[in-house]
């Protein structure tokens, strides 16, 4: 059983690794990644938003909803150690 | 517990490095817009300039500057300054957090509306991390188990 689960492991990674040669190399201007949003934030975010860090831009504004719930995940994370660090306690 | 430590020049040069540091954390909430910075990195920074006061003034004297009802109030102010700003520009007439509508209620352009709105969501995070780093820091070091 273990021999078999050791041939699965390997001819899966073997199937990934030759399904990454057909990633666009590193850092490649023409991969798709590159072509959708990010030439609209790096010409436009100034106009639209006159913040001149692009990466406050997109990160407060244009993808507020992300921030607001990982601050909001930072809320519960101290509440939680709030709760469960006095639950503890006799008094 | 922490206790409260004797060295007198540990004592002098924490209460002055204090104040330079909130000032720097301040600067990075502020400044967050055009240089490195914003709310989660000027947050850890304000949460430091309290962990040294612990470290070296004592846990008794920093919660008379920073007591329960502060820790409490902060916790969650951040997040509700947050959730509300984007609410308000509901109530104005733009999405969720689409800043651009707070301009019916300033007298600026939606452009410069957008700027400030940034800005007030970002003293928001600030807050929030600050209380949450201090709470989790102070917890753990005040926690007592029990007698089992």
């Amino acid at each position: 059983m273990k021999i078999l689960a050791l041939i699965v492991s390997i001819m899966t990674g073997a199937l990934l690794i030759y399904a990454a040669e057909d990633f666009p190399s590193w850092g490649d201007p023409n991969s798709p990644t590159s072509l959708h949003v990010s030439p609209r934030y790096i010409t436009k975010t100034y106009e639209e938003t006159k913040i001149p860090n692009m990466v406050t831009a997109v990160l407060a504004d244009y993808r507020g909803y992300d921030t607001l719930f990982e601050t909001t995940v930072i809320f519960a994370a101290g509440i939680t150690v709030l709760f469960l660090l006095r639950g503890n306690r006799d008094d | 517990m922490i206790e409260k430590n004797e060295n007198i020049i540990l004592k002098n040069i924490t209460q002055y490095l204090v104040a330079f540091i909130q000032l720097f954390g301040l600067y990075v909430i502020a400044h967050g817009h055009g240089s490195p910075g914003g709310g989660f990195q000027g947050g850890c920074i304000l949460a430091a300039s309290y962990i040294l006061m612990i470290t070296t003034l004592g846990i008794e004297d920093t919660k008379k500057k920073y007591n329960e009802f502060k820790k409490h109030l902060f916790n969650s102010l951040g997040v509700f300054i947050y959730a509300f700003t984007g609410f308000v520009c509901l109530l104005l007439g733009a999405n969720y957090l689409d800043y651009s509508g707070l301009s019916n209620l300033f007298p600026v352009d939606p452009i410069k509306a957008r700027y400030i709105g940034t800005f007030v969501i970002e003293v928001g995070v600030g807050i929030t991390v600050m209380s949450i780093m201090l709470t989790i820091f102070v917890e753990l070091l005040t926690v007592k188990r029990k007698q089992s």
